[in-house]
């Protein structure tokens, strides 16, 4: 009986498959943001469901543009990994930030920070972050908007229509409805004079922190929720903990260290870790695959790259928040980190010669 | 004992209890016709001993080994030889080799047999020889000639000598059936191949999923001495000699060196029962057990068939398939090899014939590395799979060396868990061909410019040997000038020398 190979033209062995794939892996990333991104909805709002929306689609949009342009196809578009990008920048945007922002910035993370290179794959910055830095720097004053929070259903959130006009038809929001961050206002306070301790005592809320009851970006603030997003990510094997942990390990040395010497400029390691998008950061940003090394060891020297630079940033720094910029500067160094950290290959040493033996020939 | 670890490696879905659970089937009827590649080893072509028209017996060697990496071919069944020409190999290209084509005349009738009375009291140069006759090759795959690695080991002090029963490949259960049926001979073959390569100690390495195997092992084995059965953690590639090694004796073979260096053999357990066979019952290798499996067989097991029967018979005698299968190998899914057609014959390293269903394989189309590592976690020889591929893509062989090329025992660990479905292999297996043919270019290379500095020099040689001459003549001619003419003689005659 003949019989001819029916669909592919791929014959080389494995003809076994674990059944991964990569939209398997960007949807359950998505779906690790979840908790992050629906606490940030149900604290700042339904203009904060329509920047989310917004950033999503346009992000797929903007996909399947640069691939209809690319003669690829267009099914692509729909693989998670534009959705996942438009989630992630979402998350890290101002929770009640104008329409034409969240989608430019979308488009942006798409096109400048990923297909220009050549797609999926090939991009040397996280796109998102990458978006979220262009957006902070050409637009500052919408990007550091902190509005106050205002739950679903209590009397400060506005309803469905109002929240429609706050997105679509931005106007200025007035002075009342927001405010700085915790890192912002320690960074002004400490900087005016104020004492960091005295600072924290009267400001500074660790439950609140934790919990999310903050401002922030619309997914950054629930320190709880996105640490089960990571450890669920961990748990599946997604993520491995090789850069988390080394990140959040550095961050809380130093700054153990500093505010044991300093307290009345520096804040302890509780504050750092629960404030900002360092969480974010540590488990979705810094973990990027593409952008990030490919050994344990060489992603342990980008985890504590970042937790370095988002240190010296946050304290001695321009902006109140360092993050986005320390994952981006570590994101140029990973070629270099990729080619000096190799993994020693079986019967090799480190540096790729043959381990000694002593040969079992027998003598004659 | 605390057994080595090996690095990376995965665990595919073993699929092995359908095929496991029934015992081999011995009594497959003779088929039409047998196809007797001439090649079914590591090295050059058999030669032909017999004439299409002659009948042979089973067992009578129609087929010589040529040369040091060759092996003998038998006659799997007594018949006639109906040609010797080309067929269709089991091989992916679909192109055909030189087989010797043999007609069964239904008698079955073996050659006069005469085992050595008492193996252990022999030579263990002439056990070897008796094993180089019988044409056995390793079994699991590998088919290189035994005896040339039995004499390989002889050489060395080999300290542990390792059976490898991992079976770590899914749907094989070759190696298990035959552990949990032929214990015995396992362990009988074991003490033969340790004797014959004077191991101080047998070591039959057997993966925890096979427990069953493991205790009919260990049973046979109880009461004879340094011959140890071991269970090693299920898997994959755990059956590479490399990683088995490893994780037996916790060395790792140095680069470039063979695991005799470290004082280490490994030899398959259906290599081990070959010997076995041919050193105490006088049988060459004629036939093998072989798994037929797959999610379109009707009835998945493991059959002991002749060399050469067609797979195609070997389906027929599992039931038939169920549908057509999307995809047909010999060999394992993970290393195993495409078949162009089920008409092409079982050779003595098919371990296995597959019949997979399209949802078993799961291919589809390739998409873009998105550097998620999972390659690099899964090798089990430490290397980049995805820059290796990345370089060989591109042609860029020394980069792709570079990130171990050289390395790769083409396990397909990376390919398996790439959820891009790069297929990795297919890119190491294309620079890997480049990069022999590259080398041998270079060898011819070399070897053509040392022709032309030895001719050079040759040439020289002459010239000025021929001048000498002439120098030696004219000083003859004028004897008033004696003194230097001497000098220049000399000179000449060591020209004449060194041409000689």
């Amino acid at each position: 009986m003949m019989y001819e190979e029916q669909s592919l033209p791929l014959k080389a062995s494995p003809h076994a498959h674990d059944r991964s794939s990569v939209s398997g892996i960007m949807l359950q990333v998505c779906l690790a943001l979840v908790p992050a991104t629906a606490w940030g909805i149900y604290c700042f709002g339904w203009p904060a469901l329509l920047v989310w929306l917004v950033s999503c689609l346009s992000a797929i949009l903007s996909e399947a543009l640069c691939l209809h342009l690319q003669q690829q196809p267009l099914q692509r578009c729909l693989d998670g990994s534009a959705l996942l990008t438009g989630w992630l920048l979402a998350i890290t945007m101002p929770p009640w930030s104008p329409w034409w922002l969240v989608a430019g910035g979308s488009a942006f993370a798409i096109i400048i920070g990923k297909q220009i290179y050549g797609g999926i794959g090939q991009n040397p910055f996280n796109p998102a972050l990458l978006a979220r830095t262009a957006l902070l720097i050409s637009f500052p004053a919408q990007m550091t908007t902190w509005v106050n929070l205002a739950p679903l259903g209590s009397a400060a959130a506005p309803g469905f229509i109002d929240s429609l006009s706050i997105i679509f038809q931005p106007n200025t929001l007035p002075d009342g409805l927001t405010g700085a961050t915790w890192l912002g206002a320690s960074k002004v306070a400490v900087k005016s004079g104020a004492d960091m301790v005295e600072w924290l005592q009267n400001q500074f809320i660790l439950r609140d922190s934790l919990l999310g009851l903050n401002r922030g970006s619309l997914g950054e603030t629930s320190e709880l929720c996105v640490l089960a997003g990571g450890l669920w990510l961990l748990a599946r094997g997604i993520i491995s903990w090789h850069i988390p942990v080394a990140l959040l390990a550095i961050v809380a040395m130093l700054s153990t260290a500093t505010s044991h010497f300093h307290a009345e400029l520096y804040a302890g390691p509780l504050f750092h870790i629960s404030s900002g998008g360092i969480l974010l950061g540590a488990f979705f940003f810094a973990t990027d695959y593409v952008t990030s090394p490919t050994t344990a060891t060489g992603k342990l020297v980008f985890g504590i790259g970042c937790g370095l630079l988002i240190f010296v940033i946050r304290s001695w720094g321009g902006f109140p928040e360092a993050v986005a910029f320390a994952i981006l500067f570590m994101n140029t160094l990973t070629p270099m980190i990729d080619r000096i950290m190799r993994p020693r290959a079986y019967g090799r040493t480190l540096t790729g010669k043959a381990i000694k033996h002593v040969s079992a020939r027998k003598v004659v | 004992m605390r057994l080595g670890k090996i690095r990376g490696g995965i665990h595919p879905d073993g699929q092995k209890a359908d095929s496991g659970r029934l015992p081999i089937k011995t009594d497959v009827p003779l088929p039409a016709v047998l196809y007797l590649p001439l090649c079914q080893h590591a090295g050059a072509d058999a030669l032909p001993m017999v004439e299409v028209g002659d009948h042979v017996l089973k067992g009578q060697c129609i087929a010589s080994a040529a040369g040091g990496r060759s092996a003998n071919i038998h006659a799997p069944t007594s018949g006639v030889v109906k040609a010797i020409g080309n067929i269709t190999m089991p091989h992916p290209s679909g192109l055909p080799a030189k087989a010797i084509t043999l007609e069964p005349d239904g008698n079955d009738e073996w050659i006069p047999l005469s085992p050595p009375d008492d193996p252990f009291s022999m030579p263990q140069e002439e056990l070897a020889n008796l094993v180089e006759a019988a044409g056995i090759v390793g079994m699991g795959g590998a088919i290189f000639p035994t005896a040339v690695k039995l004499r390989q080991g002889r050489r060395f002090e080999i300290k542990t000598l390792i059976i490898n029963g991992s079976e770590c490949e899914p749907y094989l259960t070759t190696d298990d059936r035959l552990m949990r049926e032929r214990a015995a001979e396992i362990v009988e073959g074991t003490r033969l191949t340790r004797h014959i390569i004077e191991a101080y100690r047998a070591i039959i390495a057997i993966e925890d999923n096979k427990p069953e195997a493991i205790a009919a092992m260990t049973e046979a084995a109880k009461d004879v001495g340094a011959i140890e059965v071991i269970a090693v953690p299920a898997r994959y590639p755990m059956g590479s000699a490399k990683q088995l090694i490893q994780a037996i004796t916790g060395l790792e073979v140095p680069a470039g060196a063979r695991s005799n260096d470290i004082g280490v053999l490994v030899h398959n357990v259906a290599t081990i029962y070959a010997i076995q066979q041919a050193l105490v019952a006088g049988k060459p290798l004629v036939s093998r057990i072989t798994t037929v499996a797959g999610g379109c067989i009707q009835q998945p097991q493991n059959v002991e068939a002749l060399i050469g029967t067609p797979i195609q018979h070997l389906f027929d005698s599992c039931g038939g398939l169920k549908q057509r299968p999307a995809r047909l190998l010999m060999g394992g899914p993970m290393m195993g090899q495409v078949l162009p057609t089920t008409d092409v014959p079982l050779i003595k390293g098919g371990s296995g014939v597959l019949a997979l269903t399209q949802a078993e394989v799961n291919a589809r189309m390739p998409s873009p590395c998105i550097h998620c590592n999972r390659c690099v976690s899964a090798c089990p020889m430490g290397l980049t799979p995805l820059e290796m591929a990345r370089s060989s893509r591109r042609d860029d062989l020394d980069r792709a060396q570079d990130f171990g090329l050289k390395d790769c025992i083409l396990c397909g660990s990376c390919a398996y868990v790439c959820p891009s479905h790069i297929p990795l292999v297919q890119y190491f297996e294309y620079a890997k061909g480049e990069l022999a043919e590259r080398r041998a270019s270079q060898d011819k290379l070399a070897l053509t410019q040392k022709l032309m500095s030895a001719r050079q020099e040759r040439v020289e040689a002459e010239a000025a040997a021929k001048k000498a001459a002439k120098a030696a003549k004219k000083a003859k001619k004028k004897p008033s000038a004696a003194k230097p003419a001497a000098s220049t003689v000399d000179t000449g005659a060591e020209a004449l020398a060194e041409v000689e």
